[in-house]
């Protein structure tokens, strides 16, 4: 079993702190996604976990035990780097093989194994090459085929396919996923993709400035975000904001432009309460002008090939919305826009914090503009 | 690639002066000097040189003295590049695995290299000296054991000692540069297959340090035989019995206190001819680099 428990951990370089209580569990022969912007921690926490960076505070059990003062090799992890690492002076089987060398395994085994894992990750023609005249996606699955063939309790991933190109991209992700299903050993990965994040995980931990934000099945995350940070992140196009005030007695979110947009559910916030009414661009629709819920201006359209991308402007808002069908409306002019409000989402204006409804039925209501 | 062209100008000609003037005065003029002598011969009383051929080489290279020094030499190279060497190796390694004071060590070992060769030589007396340096203390307990005035080992030792505490630096500087380009991924990637410090540094650090180490030893090689002058003078002064006459000291010796130019000229060829051949081998070595990526 190797579940890894990450309680409270904190960690500091001199006085900058890089994480803060951070509390996290992964299951046995889970895939876990860690997502984030470029120095939001998440590289960190897989290091502490490999053991690379000492833990400032708090503990980290992998199978039960706490490996705080463990050396990496102790602690049964594998970790396949962004750079892929590999050695540049050994043959693509002595990189594979070299762990095993390290662990003393007799030669005929070693080589044994190494040309079957080789093998599985298409690599058995490339044996006796340098990691110099291999492609990215070889250097790539050399760097995976060294981490499997020591069968590892727990994978970790550092970005490794940031430096690949789209297409191959794509291709090494099904590949990983592919081997994880076969072995199922725990793995913890870490990307600042989403769409790699919304593909490969089981559960995805979203992080930010060196907390996490929220945890949850790409889905969960996607239905229901945590916090406005979460919300403007996962999804692409991102979500859309607007700034308005929550009117208990109507039950409606007025903007600050002056519309009234009516809630199908009484929402926990008190009359009064700044908040953010989001709505994802695949939940917008066009109308004429004047017969939607609200006016904007086109600035800017784009096709997708599917579908067609709105770039709009609700007084100085950006506004984005997605559509299939292909109407035309002079970029300038105003249009009106209809929000599935059952689709919406509040957060609180200050906080960022997710508002829900009051009742758990959330009941479609038409309520009509004012 | 495309060409620049320059039109001639006399600024460029004005502004190339100076260091060709330097390069002209301090290098080709006294070669072309040595390499007059070294195929002619001073008459006794004057009157100018009359052309002698090889023959200032045959005397030379028939000099079992001349031998002797070779031998020497090539001792004094070889022990000078291996002890300058393992230490400056062992320190670098110490220093990039960052132990507590590495900063202060890494400016104290750069420090040797700023000192003149003479000035070591110097300082080593204060060391080595049988009644009033630290090595006198032996005496003491054993008399009249150590004196490098007396036994050619000890004064053989000592060179070595003060020229690889000298050279020590400038391959240290080499080696941490060497080992700190080395990706920390690479290590870590290491530190995760199970190796332990000592078993990265054999496999990994060592071999990815191939080509710096070849470029060192022919640079330290090169720096003993041309660089060892100022030591033997202050420290030996080439005895006892020639034991520490390295070449470079011979040609001073033969040339300046025995005012045999022509012979001593003739030694300067043989040395200029084995410099070129060693830096030959250097660039040669230079280009094989080791790609990381």
């Amino acid at each position: 079993m190797a579940e890894i428990a990450i309680r409270n951990v904190t960690k500091t370089y001199g006085k900058t702190t890089i994480m803060e209580g951070v509390n996290l569990d992964i299951h046995d022969g889970e895939f876990v996604v860690i997502l984030g912007p470029s120095g939001c921690g998440k590289s960190t926490l897989l290091r502490l976990i490999a053991g690379l960076e000492e833990i400032t505070a708090g503990e980290i059990a992998i199978g039960g035990e706490i490996v705080n003062k463990l050396e990496p090799r102790e602690r049964g992890c594998a970790m396949v780097f962004q750079n892929y690492a590999l050695y540049p002076h050994m043959t693509v089987a002595e990189n594979i093989g070299y762990a095993l060398k390290v662990a003393g395994v007799p030669k005929a085994e070693r080589l044994a194994r190494v040309a079957e894992t080789a093998k599985s990750v298409g690599l058995g023609d490339f044996l006796d090459r340098k990691p110099g005249q291999l492609s990215g996606g070889q250097r790539q699955r050399v760097a995976m085929a060294r981490a499997i063939i020591r069968s590892p309790k727990v994978f970790l991933f550092d970005e490794p396919l940031s430096n690949l190109d789209a297409k191959l991209r794509v291709q090494m992700r099904h590949e990983i996923r592919r081997i994880h299903n076969q072995i199922k050993a725990t793995s913890v990965f870490v990307t600042h993709d989403q769409h790699e994040g919304m593909t490969l995980a089981d559960r995805l931990v979203v992080m930010n400035k060196g907390t996490i934000e929220q945890v949850g099945t790409p889905a969960e995350i996607y239905d229901r975000p945590a916090s406005l940070y979460v919300a403007g992140f996962i999804g692409s196009p991102a979500m859309n904001f607007l700034p308005g005030q929550y009117d208990a007695a109507r039950r409606a979110v007025v903007l600050e432009g002056g519309a009234v947009i009516g809630m199908p559910a009484d929402h926990q916030a008190v009359d009064g309460q700044l908040v953010q009414l989001g709505i994802r661009p695949e939940h917008v629709s066009l109308r004429a002008p004047g017969q939607g819920m609200i006016d904007a201006r086109l600035e800017i359209v784009e096709d997708l090939g599917a579908a067609r991308l709105w770039n709009l402007k609700i007084e100085d808002i950006p506004f984005s919305l997605i559509t299939e069908a292909r109407p035309h409306i002079d970029t300038g002019t105003m249009t009106g826009i209809a929000l599935d409000l059952r689709q919406a989402h509040l957060f609180d204006g200050v906080s960022g914090k997710r508002i829900d409804a009051r009742t758990a039925t959330v009941a479609a209501r038409a309520v009509p503009a004012e | 690639m495309r060409r620049a062209y320059f039109k001639f100008s006399w600024i460029a000609a004005a502004l190339l002066a100076p260091q060709l003037l330097i390069i002209f005065v301090f290098f080709y003029w006294p070669s072309a000097q040595a390499l007059y002598w070294a195929f002619t011969l001073e008459q006794p009383w004057g009157g100018g040189n009359t052309w002698v051929g090889l023959d200032n080489f045959r005397k030379v290279l028939s000099d079992p003295y001349y031998w002797g020094s070779v031998r020497v030499s090539v001792i004094y190279a070889l022990a000078t590049t291996v002890l300058a060497m393992s230490m400056a190796l062992t320190l670098a390694i110490f220093v990039d695995r960052q132990l507590a004071g590495y900063k202060a060590y890494r400016v104290a070992i750069i420090w040797p290299y700023a000192v003149a060769a003479p000035a070591v030589g110097l300082a080593f007396q204060f060391v080595f000296n049988p009644g009033a340096g630290i090595f006198s203390y032996i005496n003491t307990i054993s008399p009249g054991w150590w004196d490098l005035s007396k036994y050619p080992w000890q004064a053989v030792t000592a060179i070595v000692i003060a020229g690889a505490w000298k050279q020590v630096a400038y391959s240290f500087v080499f080696f941490l540069a060497a080992l700190q380009s080395i990706p920390r991924s690479l290590t870590e990637a290491a530190a995760m297959d199970g190796a332990r410090p000592l078993r990265r540094m054999i496999d990994l650090q060592l071999p990815l340090l191939t080509p710096t180490f070849f470029f060192l030893l022919v640079i330290n090689i090169t720096d003993s035989f041309t660089d060892s002058f100022g030591i033997v003078d202050t420290l030996t002064g080439g005895g006892p019995f020639r034991a520490t006459d390295l070449m470079v000291y011979k040609i001073y010796a033969d040339g300046f206190r025995g005012f045999d130019y022509s012979g001593a000229a003739a030694q300067s060829i043989i040395l200029m001819l084995l410099v070129m051949a060693l830096t030959f081998v250097q660039f040669r070595y230079v280009e094989k680099r080791v790609h990381y990526t």
